[in-house]
């Protein structure tokens, strides 16, 4: 039996009103200095450097998604087979399912090689205060939290209200997101989602009548990856973050002297990073570096800082690869020629770079489909029941662009750099 | 430049025809874990190893023209065949990618059906953890598959089998 606090706690919270905590289990993981770390994450990366009101932490959106957790367990508490055990572990991996996150996870991970979720088993299962408190449980239950975050538990039904098409994170992350950036259209009814949810054998399911609810999270979540999530400027930020990690790595490896010595990027560079290591490295921390990089002697180096910081970033135009591949060629020597590494200034980046995804109705087994139960008992799968879900998850818009400095692009008076503009069609 | 994208294409040259969502998906999970260069990140789902970012991918391919995808209605689910177009393989052209042995790999998962490959995805995911416990794995998460112990047999000396490609 889960131990209740004498008296409940709640954080105000400005998506959700109010957070309850009312189990000490809860409100000790809270507490530990793992889950603190995550104030120190912005739930949007370098979204902040577009919309400035994206402020907002892992920390904040972990607790979110517990609390939705928490009011689906008193919708289900009403069915049969819905126990005890299936409300303790959906709330703890509710609230642990982005510690391992570190900063700017996106960015870290494809230029250091690794993959938050090893981080969040090894935070939940490695010598942790977060390890000891779910201990306290049952010797196994770090275990079935990891399982349940990791999507690999036996208990479908619980993994699917932390990570299906319909799932408690998404449905924080895009009220949450949307509150922050500041814009309207991440809005849907969540207490009718709520209403409407029933459990069923593999996955929650969504009664028919509330099919226009569901609609409406669909396009909140189409309309957030596009006006948000894809937007060109934060995508120009992040390609400067990859290219500083980049040149950070390479002068590393090169032995490069560094005025200040980076110790917290030493096994990231190596690729061979520790969870004592992990856990230490926030965003504040590489702030800090980044800030310090500003006056280092590498001119490359010091230059994407003095970018990343003050918001000088590259510019962007449309490019279809097909057309311009052979521009492409021509535009990397010229940026060679002009003496701008293009391998630091020059990049094109696609959709498919970030990480977001778009409902799709599962075809072909690929991913389990949201389903609407129908009054008879019958499930239909929800693309096949509504024109709206169906207009938007057929075939999808993709896009790419090719990022530069206009700024040095548009000083230059060399024959390459006018080649340069040439090509990018600047004049 | 679009290097990810080229590596998707060569896969699909060296299968001639990949048919089946799901089989591409999970060939380009075994190749990554047979340490070819994929950088497509995967997680578990319900039906073993996907990636979103792949299928982002194939979907940019099939909307530039490299890619050519045909669906094919199966009654209550669709079908789809992917292989590479003219302009897919000019594109390749400006590349100079060289993976020793992925052709034979290739060959020999497209020659094995897509729930074998879901299996064999689902064997690599749990390669840190002993036999035994993958198979009870598989027996749990995997119940609806209702693999036998032959087809887990088979999962693992089809994994071998590539391994000695590489070799």
């Amino acid at each position: 039996m889960l131990e209740r606090l004498n008296e409940e706690k709640v954080f105000k919270d400005p998506v959700h009103r109010y957070i309850h905590v009312r189990y000490r289990l809860i409100w000790e993981l809270i507490g530990t200095k793992e889950f603190q770390r995550l104030r120190r994450v912005r739930q949007l990366g370098t979204t902040y450097l577009t919309f400035h009101g994206a402020e907002h932490s892992r920390f904040s959106h972990s607790l979110g998604v517990y609390e939705i957790v928490r009011r689906i367990n008193e919708i289900f508490s009403q069915y049969d087979g819905w126990n005890e055990e299936n409300r303790l572990l959906s709330m703890c991996a509710a609230l642990l399912h982005d510690v391992g996150h570190g900063p700017f996870s996106h960015s870290f991970e494809k230029v250091f090689g690794f993959d938050h979720e090893d981080f969040t088993r090894m935070v939940i299962l490695g010598d942790t205060e977060i390890n000891q408190i779910l201990r306290k449980v049952s010797a196994s239950f770090p275990e079935e939290v990891a399982d349940v975050i990791a999507k690999t538990h036996d208990n479908k039904l619980v993994v699917s209200l932390i990570s299906s098409q319909i799932d408690a994170d998404r449905m924080d992350y895009l009220l949450r997101d949307a509150y922050f950036t500041g814009v309207s259209y991440g809005q849907f009814d969540i207490e009718r989602i709520l209403r409407v949810m029933r459990p069923g054998d593999d996955q929650i399911v969504i009664k028919q009548s509330g099919m226009h609810a569901v609609e409406d999270y669909i396009m909140s979540r189409y309309q957030m990856y596009w006006q948000i999530y894809f937007h060109p400027v934060t995508r120009s930020a992040e390609v400067i973050l990859s290219k500083i990690l980049h040149r950070a790595k390479k002068l590393y490896l090169e032995g490069y002297s560094f005025k200040h010595e980076p110790k917290h990027f030493h096994s990231l560079f190596k690729e061979n990073i520790s969870l004592e290591d992990f856990l230490k490295l926030d965003e504040s921390v590489v702030m800090f570096y980044f800030q310090i990089w500003q006056e280092e002697d590498d001119p490359i180096l010091r230059d994407l800082c003095e970018r990343f910081m003050n918001r000088r970033l590259f510019k962007y135009v449309e490019f279809n690869p097909m057309e311009k591949m052979n521009d492409w060629r021509e535009l990397y020597d010229s940026f060679k020629e002009a003496g701008i590494d293009p391998d630091y200034y020059l990049e094109v980046d696609s959709s498919s770079d970030l990480p977001y995804d778009f409902y799709r109705p599962g075809e072909e087994e690929e991913r389990l489909p949201i389903h609407l139960l129908k009054p008879g008992g019958d499930l239909r799968e929800l693309s096949r029941e509504s024109e709206v879900v169906e207009a938007i998850s057929g075939k999808k818009r993709t896009d790419h662009k090719l990022y530069y400095p206009a700024d040095i692009i548009m000083q230059g008076n060399t024959k390459a750099t006018r080649r340069i503009r040439s090509l990018l069609q600047l004049d | 430049m679009l290097e990810d994208h080229a590596k998707v294409i060569t896969v699909l040259k060296e299968a001639g025809e990949v048919t089946g969502r799901k089989k591409l998906q999970k060939i380009i999970y075994i190749c990554k874990k047979l340490q070819f260069p994929f950088n497509e990140k995967y997680q578990f789902h319900f039906y073993g190893p996907y990636s979103e970012e792949l299928t982002l991918r194939v979907e940019e391919l099939c909307n530039l023209g490299l890619v050519a995808e045909v669906k094919e209605s199966k009654g209550n689910y669709y079908q789809y065949k992917y292989s590479v177009t003219d302009q897919g393989t000019e594109f390749l052209g400006h590349y100079n990618l060289d993976f020793p042995s992925l052709n034979e790999c290739i060959l020999k998962m497209n020659g094995e059906s897509s729930r074998f490959l879901e299996l064999v995805s689902t064997v690599l995911f749990f390669d840190k953890l002993t036999k035994d416990e993958v198979i009870e794995k598989i027996q749990t998460i995997k119940r609806k598959q209702n693999y036998s112990s032959d087809e887990i047999e088979e999962a693992y000396a089809f994994i071998n089998g590539l391994n000695s490609l590489l070799q």
